[in-house]
């Protein structure tokens, strides 16, 4: 069902030829710029659950977004009708709305010498030759291990495959025009386990770009298992301020609350905690975070931005200090500030700081909480204020000692960013910001 | 046929060189000796939406979305498959992907598909296209308004102020029959607020919406009540305290914190949950779930609330459904596939977010009803503990019951009284444990302003929720002050 080829659901040649002529429509109409962004994709998705066969889906998607610029008057529209009618009616209606839009000096295209002029070939297309009936095999296989792993497992929520090939393409009126394709394959298990004392649930995944760098189903379904199978009976804490261990994918998540008040948009709005950080320091001395674009085949790869711009690999913090913020061709002009080639967002991001493994971080931590899971949106970005929902494991003298649930941490983002005193090396190489565990001095930690 | 059936078959099919018979083609070629139940969803979106920020209209965008997902279902196996294109090969192409979840021989018309046939159902709001409700000019004037009235405040720095708009058309027709359509409004206006006081910042949103025109936000001075109550928030806020940490008395206000009903109770509560026994709730009907001053219920069925629909994605009215009554567990929430596998009947729940979607159970405008108390009244008894009159999101694990919910506005009650605003903090709680905490229910039940969301499986909803004033005996607060 899947096609062996991107060539297969999409014309590369007829496309680039039909937004030529689109871009050149607009600038007939009246258009000073203008941009198009155009997404094609497949995917198949199977799930099984008790060991049959739940959901089969094939997805097929396309849509196309226009954007027109009168001077400095903007108006968007988009469809995922690709017939030359709903073109020409897409195109009219951004024209219309570029007419009733006001003026804002900072809007347009990003300027023309900063437009990517090489494209490299960032080896992120994989296609994944699976049949229906090979997902399906797989996924049985994943949720057989872990349904077989320990009595106390009695339920599953089940196992899927999903494997996704996309071709996204960006053209605009400086004579930009560049797409490529990618590919995405992932497959998750959730089961869950119960005692007298109740049930839990929790999961496993992996995701790559390359189907062979998937892990095999042994490790998902074992992992999902054993996850699981950790969590059971857990008990509250008494309310305490303690140390805090991040495992590295709620790191990720707490990185990410720095690079959301670092982006253009809260700068402007000055909306963020770390408005005019740059230059300041924000981490602990030898803490390094650095964005590296043209990693061939991770996840975050990208070779320009969505404004057509080449990314740049670049410092984002060094020595502690902020050395770049995260910035679109808008944003940098409204902050009177260069042009990051992030429109869109973040590529690849690394950490670099003298990291432990895992188990030395445990004994330098000693005593205090673990965090495996957080919950809810208690993050206030333009305060800094953090308070969440949390479950993981009490840790005394270096060793875990139970499972804990139902308990809140809270802090503030300024604070705990600067009270990093330990990095652990058990980076989590399923996001596009590869960080290992994160140990913070302290924490309020709710409980009873 | 009623008039919203009138619309869409002429949207969707006569528009498209389609015929009624060319649907009955496509549900026999759906249709066959292991398929169960099926069904063609058409839908076609218009969404456009205006943003208004340094005082300027500077973005203004127009989205179409249209598509047909086919599914076929096989005892409790989906197929599913979709298109953007409305031509009948393509259809014919999805039709057979879907149906392959079988795994049998292709036979047409050996299993009996019934003939299609709808039943009138009133229309729970207008069939006018909201996008064409208002002129740009006035469009552009409520912005405009929502601006300058924030901008009153002198500590505003920054206003961003929105309007969007969607006008949705569906049709569904199922092997069982079901042929219905449901033309949808959806409107919004938001407001968002920065504010900068001595070097002190904070920011505040308001806004509502429903299903209903444009002109009703003129109509009820909604740019003037949405932008002053994002700039008392945000003042509030500025002021706020730490919050305390631990467990104490919570006070929740009405309307927008029965966020606490949709993740301690709704969730759970939702049919394919419970028909694969991973929700705490799972097989405790008639079971004590929560304290005897407790009655809650979904109902889809209320004129314009964003929450509300006529018909669900799978045809079915929208009802009023128990699910709690004095505390008892009366009730799920069903779609018609996980409500035939439990040999019941859905309860007008079956809800997708698009064509590219399969439809779920999902709640609609979830709400406790009103108890005796009047508010101040409730707020007395509490010794030491907080109030909370407004929440972010919330979010829960519907196996262990663990759930949480972030207060964005919350006062410190001492000796029965509100002291000072503390800051946001997130509540957690087991849900039927803080069911069972709820000792007094307030005479104030007030449903949100129309602006909640709700997420699940990636599939993210439209919903309602309301409360009245209640006391939570006790909930685990996560601030920082010890």
């Amino acid at each position: 069902m899947m096609p062996a080829h991107f060539q297969e659901f999409v014309d590369v040649d007829f496309l680039k030829e039909k937004l030529t002529d689109l871009l050149k429509k607009a600038t007939q109409k009246g258009a000073t710029q203008a941009e198009i962004g155009v997404q094609y994709g497949v995917a198949q998705q199977v799930s099984v659950r008790q060991q049959v066969v739940e959901t089969v889906e094939y997805h097929r998607d396309k849509s196309i977004a226009l954007t027109i610029y009168k001077g400095h008057q903007k108006g968007s529209a988009s469809t995922n009708d690709l017939t030359s009618q709903a073109l020409e009616d897409m195109l009219d209606a951004a024209m219309n709305l570029a007419s009733m839009t006001e003026a804002d000096p900072y809007n347009g295209l990003a300027d023309l010498e900063q437009m990517a002029k090489h494209i490299p070939n960032l080896d992120l297309y994989h296609p994944w030759m699976l049949s229906t009936d090979q997902a399906i095999q797989r996924a049985l296989e994943t949720e057989a291990i872990a349904l077989a792993y320990d009595s106390r497992i009695c339920n599953s929520e089940g196992s899927s495959i999903d494997t996704s090939q996309s071709y996204s393409l960006y053209a605009n009126t400086h004579g930009f025009l560049s797409g490529y394709p990618t590919a995405r394959h992932s497959a998750s298990c959730v089961v869950i386990a119960k005692t007298d004392k109740g049930m839990e649930r929790d999961y496993e995944y992996t995701v790559s770009r390359r189907p062979e760098n998937l892990w095999t189903p042994e490790r998902v379904g074992h992992a999902a298992a054993e996850n699981t199978i950790m969590r059971l009976d857990p008990r509250t804490l008494p309310t305490q301020k303690v140390p805090v261990l991040f495992a590295p994918t709620q790191s990720v998540g707490l990185l990410g609350c720095f690079i959301s008040a670092i982006s253009g948009g809260h700068l402007f709005r000055r909306s963020s905690f770390l408005c005019d950080s740059l230059g300041h320091s924000v981490f602990p001395k030898d803490f390094r975070l650095y964005e590296d674009p043209y990693r061939r085949g991770a996840l975050g790869s990208s070779p320009f931005d969505n404004d057509g711009v080449a990314t740049i690999p670049r410092d984002l913090v060094a020595d502690g200090v902020v050395k770049s913020y995260i910035l679109s061709a808008y944003s940098a002009r409204k902050l009177g500030l260069s042009n990051t080639g992030n429109a869109g967002g973040v590529s690849n991001l690394f950490v670099e700081y003298p990291s432990i493994p895992l188990e030395e971080l445990l004994s330098q931590m000693d005593t205090g909480f673990w965090v495996t899971e957080l919950m809810g949106q208690g993050i206030n970005l333009v305060t800094g204020d953090y308070s969440r929902g949390a479950a993981g494991f009490w840790v005394e003298k270096g060793k875990v000692q139970f499972p804990v649930s139902g308990v809140t941490i809270a802090g503030n983002l300024k604070d705990m960013f600067k009270n990093i005193i330990g990095i652990g090396q058990d980076i989590d190489d399923r996001h596009a910001l590869s960080v290992g565990s994160i140990l913070i001095r302290e924490m309020m930690v709710a409980g009873h | 046929m009623s008039e919203s059936l009138h619309i869409a078959t002429q949207h969707f099919l006569q528009s498209n060189g389609l015929s009624q018979t060319d649907l009955v083609s496509l549900l026999d070629r759906l249709s066959g000796p292991a398929i169960d139940a099926g069904d063609v969803y058409f839908q076609h979106c218009y969404h456009e939406s205006f943003v208004l920020e340094d005082g300027i209209l500077k973005d203004g965008s127009y989205n179409i979305d249209q598509g047909v997902g086919i599914r076929a279902i096989s005892g409790e196996k989906t197929g599913f498959a979709y298109s953007n294109d409305i031509v009948l090969p393509t259809l014919l192409e999805a039709a057979t992907a879907a149906r392959s979840i079988s795994g049998h021989v292709h036979q047409i018309g050996q299993m009996p598909r019934q003939p299609l046939h709808s039943i009138q159902v009133p229309a729970l709001y207008t069939h006018q296209n909201p996008l064409h409700s208002l002129a740009h000019a006035e469009k552009m004037m409520l912005l405009q308004s929502c601006d300058a009235i924030a901008r009153k405040n002198p500590f505003v720095t920054q206003v961003i102020a929105s309007l969007n708009g969607v006008y949705e058309i569906m049709l569904v027709a199922a092997l069982d029959g079901t042929f219905q359509a449901d033309i949808r409004p959806l409107v919004r206006l938001n407001v968002t607020v920065i504010l900068d006081k001595e070097g002190k910042r904070e920011s505040a949103s308001a806004g509502g919406g429903g299903r209903f025109e444009y002109k009703r936000f003129i109509e009820e001075g909604s740019a003037q009540k949405y932008a002053e109550e994002a700039v008392r928030r945000a003042l509030i806020n500025l002021e706020a305290r730490p919050a305390p940490a631990g467990p104490m008395p919570v006070v929740l206000g009405p309307g927008w914190p029965g966020v606490l009903l949709h993740e301690a109770v709704g969730h759970g509560l939702e049919g394919d949950f419970n028909r694969k026994g991973s929700s705490t709730f799972s097989g405790r009907i008639g079971d004590q779930v929560a304290s005897t001053a407790c009655t809650v219920v979904d109902d889809g069925t209320l004129a314009d609330r964003r929450g509300s629909l006529t018909l669900d994605d799978e045809g079915t009215p929208t009802q009023h459904t128990v699910l709690i009554e004095n505390g008892i567990l009366k009730g799920y929430l069903q779609d018609k596939f996980n409500a035939r596998l439990m040999g019941t009947h859905s309860t007008g729940n079956g809800r997708r977010e698009s064509y590219a979607a399969l439809p779920l159970p999902r709640m609609t405008n979830t709400f406790m009803l009103r108890g005796p108390y009047a508010p101040e009244e409730i707020i007395s008894t509490v010794e030491n503990g907080i109030y909370a009159v407004n929440f972010g999101g919330g979010s829960v694990d519907i196996t262990s019951g663990k759930f949480v919910f972030s207060a964005s506005e919350a006062y410190r009650i001492e000796k029965g009284r509100i002291t000072y605003p503390i800051k946001g903090a997130t509540l957690i709680g087991v849900g039927p444990e803080v069911m069972n905490r709820i000792s007094m229910v307030g005479n104030d039940l007030a449903l949100d302003s129309g602006v909640g969301s709700c997420g699940k499986d990636g599939q993210t909803v439209p919903v309602g929720v309301g409360q009245p004033t209640l006391l939570v005996d006790e909930i685990i607060v996560g601030g920082t002050e010890s």
